[in-house]
């Protein structure tokens, strides 16, 4: 079971630092990350394997979008089923 | 999984308003019959809490699992006019009132089925029940209610039709000071169909099972940013673009509807794939038209653009998902749709010219507020207008106009929310009194020699 977490917003230091480490605290493996800046704005796309977590997925999303308020970038979380089924036939 | 798709439905969600509209559970009332009314709303009051009592966490669930909104958990039920039909009291508006505590328990922000379906004929319950609309609609806040009153294999039964222009009135009369919003919660039907999750018009057919998840999805902003991308492009290119958009779409509604389904241990009944537009900046319909060409909706060709963009949607979706139902196309609500108050508040849209998009759009004559001295002969020459429309083309159409007490033409009512707000628009001063009081039905039209 794979996750989609995106970050979006001012680049500034540790974004990627921040994230990984709540990832790490619950066990949850990164399988692929892209980053880069758009139009000023840090971009970051990682895709996480949420099968071995330690927490509830729900509130993994709500972990990771209360850092980002924390940090001031946007930070979604979501369950990989939703791209697949919008690109995958 | 490329990157580009990932970004691309996240834009999708965060910029361009796409989300699920409503997640809707259809529950049959058939066994809460019995004499005694107050016994009635009993059972109607605990088997819906029953039934629907994890559905708004549910849909909290998977909002946050799929990180996709899902703006309205709803309910819809049986026509209460069945259900009703054994009491022996008169007094149908508790009902209504037992539904309202229903939704407030289970904290659905609206619940649709007060209503019947009389189009070749009223039996008992269905003349009671439509007597007590304004009384039952004033009365309570998330009911919502509507009437069938004809359909192409029946034809029009215009006593409902000359009815329905009386009830209308009352109705706005009683909820004058919220600016006669009661109307707003009423519609009047040709063809209905019986699985739609979209209110008002929301209710669980005599066809439906026990209970049933229907989903609606929609996404104007997705739609009309798509095609601003495809740039200057022919219409066999646009028509393209719109289906690639509206798969995509549905394919998240159907995503949803699964999930919903297995988690409430509920059958899935469809995808309602409606273009249905919100009051915010970005999720217009009209936008649609505009972004096709057209310097305002309501000049001509908008008839033209709109039928292209709700077949497009149609073709779109319905290979997305198992099971299309419900209304699926585009929804033009007036009140609902910042760009049609704008054609309309110009002097560019009248609603002559919203009869015609009707004939080629998925419902009708929607959230249209009209002057509150509108004679009730006249709502329902409107109302036969709009249902022969319906009747002869073997669609669906519908009526939901607001005649705001006390408004005159270029007058705004606001609704607040969803609903938006209304410029009072202007209707024919001519009288449809002679025409609409001869009662009785109109025959059913051939369906063959078709020109």
């Amino acid at each position: 079971m794979n996750a989609v977490i995106s970050v979006i917003g001012n680049d500034a230091r540790g974004i990627i630092y921040r994230v990984s480490k709540i990832l790490y605290e619950h066990d949850v493996n990164i399988l692929d990350i892209s980053q880069t800046i758009m139009q000023e704005l840090f971009t970051m796309v990682m895709v996480v394997d949420i099968s071995t977590s330690k927490v509830d997925f729900i509130k993994l999303v709500e972990e990771l979008d209360a850092l980002g308020r924390e940090i001031g970038v946007e930070i979604h979380t979501q369950h990989a089923d939703i791209f697949k089924s919008m690109h995958r036939i | 999984m490329q990157i580009y798709d990932i970004m691309q439905t996240i834009r999708m969600i965060q910029q361009e308003h796409l989300d699920i509209r409503t997640i809707t559970m259809g529950i049959s009332l058939r066994d809460c019959a019995h004499e005694d009314i107050d016994r009635v709303c009993d059972k109607v009051y605990d088997k819906i809490t029953t039934y629907a009592k994890d559905l708004v966490s549910t849909g909290e669930y998977i909002e946050k699992k799929y990180g996709i909104p899902i703006v309205n958990k709803r309910i819809s039920v049986t026509p209460v006019s069945l259900v009703a039909e054994s009491c022996r009291s008169k007094e149908y508006e508790k009902l209504a009132l037992a539904l309202d505590r229903a939704a407030e328990t289970t904290g659905v922000n609206f619940i649709g089925g007060y209503g019947a379906l009389v189009h070749k004929g009223y039996t008992k319950g269905d003349e009671r029940l439509i007597e007590s609309i304004p009384a039952a609609l004033s009365q309570t806040k998330r009911v919502c209610s509507f009437v069938n009153v004809a359909t192409t294999k029946a034809g029009i039964n215009m006593d409902a039709v000359l009815q329905m222009g009386d009830i209308i009135k009352d109705l706005a009369y009683r909820t004058k000071d919220e600016g006669s919003l009661g109307c707003a919660k009423l519609v009047v039907f040709s063809n209905v169909p019986e699985d739609n999750p979209f209110m008002a018009g929301a209710f669980h057919g005599i066809g439906e099972g026990e209970c049933v998840i229907n989903v609606g999805v929609s996404g104007p902003g997705v739609v009309q940013k798509a095609i601003k991308r495809a740039g200057d492009c022919d219409f066999s290119e646009l028509s393209n673009t719109i289906k690639k958009t509206a798969f995509k779409i549905t394919r998240m509604g159907q995503l949803v509807a699964q999930e919903a389904s297995k988690m409430l241990g509920v059958p899935f009944g469809i995808v309602d794939l409606s273009l249905a537009p919100t009051p915010a900046i970005g999720d217009s319909v009209a936008h649609i038209l505009e972004s096709m060409g057209l310097e305002v909706t309501g000049a001509h060709g908008t008839t033209a653009a709109l039928a292209m963009l709700n077949d497009a949607v149609k073709k779109g979706g319905t290979m997305a998902s198992s099971h299309v139902g419900g209304l699926s196309g585009a929804f033009i609500p007036v009140s609902e749709d910042a760009g049609m108050i704008d054609a309309v508040s110009r002097g560019a849209l009248s609603i002559e010219k919203l009869e015609a998009m009707t004939a080629v759009c998925s419902v009708g004559l929607d959230m249209i507020v009209v002057p509150g001295d509108t004679p009730a002969s006249t709502i329902s020459g409107i109302i036969a207008d709009e249902i022969a429309i319906g009747v002869v083309n073997t669609k669906t159409t519908a009526v939901r106009v607001i005649p705001a007490y006390g408004k005159k033409v270029g007058d705004s009512v606001e609704f607040g929310g969803l609903l938006g707000s209304g410029p009072c628009m202007a209707v024919s001063p001519y009288s449809s009194e002679g025409f609409v009081k001869r009662g009785g039905r109109i025959p059913a039209p051939l369906q063959s020699l078709k020109n």
